[in-house]
């Protein structure tokens, strides 16, 4: 019992962070319908800057503690929504109205062009920081296994629930969250009434990157390693959430993450380690398959 | 240079500046202590920002020049389409050459074998991607799928590598339906995404099951060709190629003979897709790829196009693989990557989409050139990643893609964009 509530607590930081990228990639797909396939690696961009500034700010000892994580928050946040900007510009906008596959096959070429400039500018080898927030509560002490709640991971879901709460409220209350709301249910009818769609969908991408920011920064201050290849796979387990959660979809995009993150870690710690990509990968496809609605998406009618 | 073209190329240096001077001015290393250090890289971004900035300008003068950009004529395909009929036997006369060209040594052979794997494997994923329209990302697995089959019938039960070649090529497009089946149903881009995932499974397991695969140490010791039962071994012995000849045995022997092995099953493939596309089959495939419901409406068989398209884009893909298995002599896992899958698919974009001599271009300049300029290899990704963005803005049907249907009635006209489902481009 004490060994399944670890695992609980550790599945639900880890779901925090697919969740996270997920909702990038529901509201991508939502407003223009295509797989933003780079959106892993933007999150391993937001990973990468977050580890500059760790390095600059902290191991320099010009800050530390709280303040100091904050800080790299935000740095991680700005550049990385620079580079989903940047993305959306050169690789997406052109290809507005051009055949169905372009844009996904673009963006296939924009995730393999930045895992191969991260690779080229910061070098292949993985990249150790030591921890920030060492230590944590312990809940249980059950025959000499010890149940802990890190800090960390209480930063994890602290930090994702006031990220998602902003972002609530962005979606929902403020003009560009109305704007965007309406160039998901009909662009053109958007455009024609007075909504700078191409500018909204930029903000998408840029909310969508700075998303993605936040949980690379909080995997690396979890796992204290990365490597410039992380955002693959990532990446494919947060589309699978997205999917699962139903595609389009913000509160299910969150609800799955949590899901694939507790599928993942009770896999890993019940069947297998070795196959625990196979659970994330068997799900997107059973799903895809049986419910492509996901669980709380509308159908999609299809529109001769 | 107007104040505006100035001004819009300075707000883009600033984007650079944001872009690179964290990733590319801050570099952190593994210092003394163990520790991450930092190394500043400044002149570097002032390259990267300069580039930006004067790209920017150039780019913007070049649109100024240019006008509206036109749509594609059909006198432009037509033309692309009369200069294929010129290059296409000169580059096969080249092919069939090189063994016999003076000059031409182990390297060059080797590196002719490679270049023809990939104008294969790319010619094979062409009747999937190109013809049929289903974006398959996973077709790396069916290329795993024939090395493996013939690595462990051949190590198992010491089965001759022809009798191995269709088996492998069969079990290769069995797995084509078994995973095509469950995604017909789907949209494309949610079809790339599953293909994608059975891809990854298909690797994983193989990483995994390591009484039957030998998990990451692969399988080793794969018997090499035999010339219709005479090997290539040295020792000139009766039942050897050399022996039996009464020719001087050379190592060259195999590596010529696989040369024109591999050279045979790319021509296959090649002949079967342009005879296909001709037929019922491929008029239904390209039919599909343009606009799916239309496809459905006039009673086309959408299960049975996309299969025989899954299939048998995966026996060539097998076929392939049995040849790799046969000339590394050893295979395993790593060299599935997903990465594979995105050169193979990188090629056929670039090439152009349907289009033979096009690909069979891309995979000579993308394999080849980047085997010339082997000490840049980290940067071999970037460019390949960057060429596929570029080709798809810039002409998002390839190089040398065209959207002339291979079979018309009378005059021969590019498919309207006003007509089918898939839209200009």
């Amino acid at each position: 019992m004490a060994y399944a509530l670890q695992q609980l607590i550790n599945g639900v930081s880890l779901g925090m962070i697919y969740g996270l990228i997920a909702v990038g990639y529901t509201m991508v797909y939502g407003i223009i319908g295509m797989i933003n396939f780079a959106h892993g690696d933007i999150f391993m961009i937001g990973a990468f800057v977050a580890l500059i500034s760790v390095v600059m700010f902290v191991s320099g000892g010009i800050m530390e503690g709280p303040a100091a994580i904050l800080l790299v928050l935000l740095i991680s946040m700005c550049i990385t929504a620079l580079y989903g900007w940047t993305v959306e510009r050169v690789a997406y906008r052109p290809l507005r109205g051009s055949f169905r596959l372009a844009p996904l096959i673009s963006a296939i070429g924009m995730s393999i062009v930045l895992q191969n400039y991260v690779q080229v500018a910061q070098g292949a080898r993985v990249k150790p920081i030591d921890a920030m927030l060492p230590g944590g509560v312990t809940i249980v002490e059950h025959q000499s296994f010890v149940v802990q709640f890190s800090y960390m991971q209480m930063l994890i879901i602290t930090v994702t629930l006031a990220v998602l709460a902003i972002f609530t409220w962005l979606v929902t209350r403020t003009p560009l969250g109305r704007a965007m709301r309406a160039c998901e249910q009909d662009r053109k009818m958007a455009a024609l009434l007075g909504i700078d769609t191409d500018r909204t969908i930029s903000l998408t991408f840029v909310i969508g990157a700075a998303l993605a920011a936040v949980a690379g920064t909080m995997f690396l201050l979890r796992y204290g390693v990365i490597d410039f290849y992380i955002g693959f796979l990532a990446g494919v387990k947060a589309f699978t959430a997205a999917v699962l959660g139903g595609i389009g979809s913000l509160p299910g995009a969150v609800l799955g993450g949590l899901l694939i993150g507790l599928i993942e870690t009770f896999w890993s710690a019940y069947f297998s380690v070795q196959y625990k990509d196979v659970a994330a990968f068997s799900i997107l496809a059973i799903t895809l398959i049986f419910m492509p609605t996901g669980l709380l998406g509308r159908a999609e009618v299809e529109k001769v | 240079m107007t104040p505006a073209v100035l001004k819009d190329a300075a707000l883009t240096a600033l984007v650079a500046f944001g872009l690179f001077a964290p990733m590319v001015g801050l570099r952190t290393d593994v210092g003394p202590t163990g520790e991450l250090v930092l190394r500043q890289r400044w002149g570097d971004v002032a390259i990267l920002v300069g580039i930006a900035f004067v790209g920017r300008i150039a780019l913007m003068a070049w649109r100024a020049v240019r006008g509206e950009p036109k749509p594609p004529s059909a006198a432009r395909t037509e033309a692309i389409r009369r200069a294929g009929t010129f290059v296409a036997p000169v580059l096969l006369a080249f092919a069939v050459a090189l063994p016999l060209i003076p000059g031409t040594g182990r390297y060059e052979l080797d590196l002719g074998i490679l270049v023809l794997t990939y104008v294969m494997l790319g010619w094979g994923l062409n009747i999937v991607v190109g013809l049929a329209g289903l974006l398959d990302l996973g077709y790396v697995a069916f290329y795993a799928v024939g090395a493996y089959s013939y690595a462990l019938l051949a190590t198992n039960f010491g089965l001759s590598f022809w009798i191995c070649l269709p088996l492998a090529g069969i079990l290769a497009s069995f797995w084509g339906i078994l995973l095509g089946f469950p995604v017909l149903r789907l949209r494309g881009d949610y079809l790339a995404i599953v293909t994608l995932a059975f891809g990854e499974i298909i690797r994983i397991v193989l990483l995994n099951w390591v009484s039957l695969t030998g998990g990451p140490n692969g399988v080793s010791g794969i018997p090499r060709p035999t010339f219709f039962g005479l090997s290539f071994s040295m020792s000139g012995e009766p039942d050897t190629f050399a022996g039996f000849f009464g020719i001087e045995p050379s190592p060259s022997h195999r590596v010529i003979f696989l040369y024109y092995l591999i050279l045979g099953l790319a021509l296959l493939t090649n002949w079967v897709s342009i005879r296909l596309r001709r037929q019922p089959l491929g008029r239904a495939w390209e039919a599909l790829r343009e606009d799916e419901i239309a496809c459905r409406a006039l009673g086309i068989n959408i299960t049975a196009t996309k299969l025989t398209a899954f299939a048998l884009g995966a026996m060539f893909a097998g076929f392939a693989g049995s040849f790799f298995a046969t000339r590394q002599g050893f295979i395993s896992p790593e060299s599935f990557t997903f990465i594979e899958s995105a050169i193979i698919l990188a090629i056929v974009v670039l090439g152009g989409m349907g289009s033979q001599i096009g690909i069979a271009i891309a995979a000579l300049v993308m394999i080849g050139g980047f085997e010339v300029f082997r000490d840049l290899d980290e940067w071999r990704m970037l460019v390949f990643g960057g060429a596929m963005v570029l080709i798809m803005v810039v002409r998002p049907r390839g190089l040398v893609g065209h959207r002339t249907p291979t079979v018309a009635l009378g005059e021969r006209r590019s498919i309207s964009a006003e007509h089918v489902a898939e839209g200009h481009g």
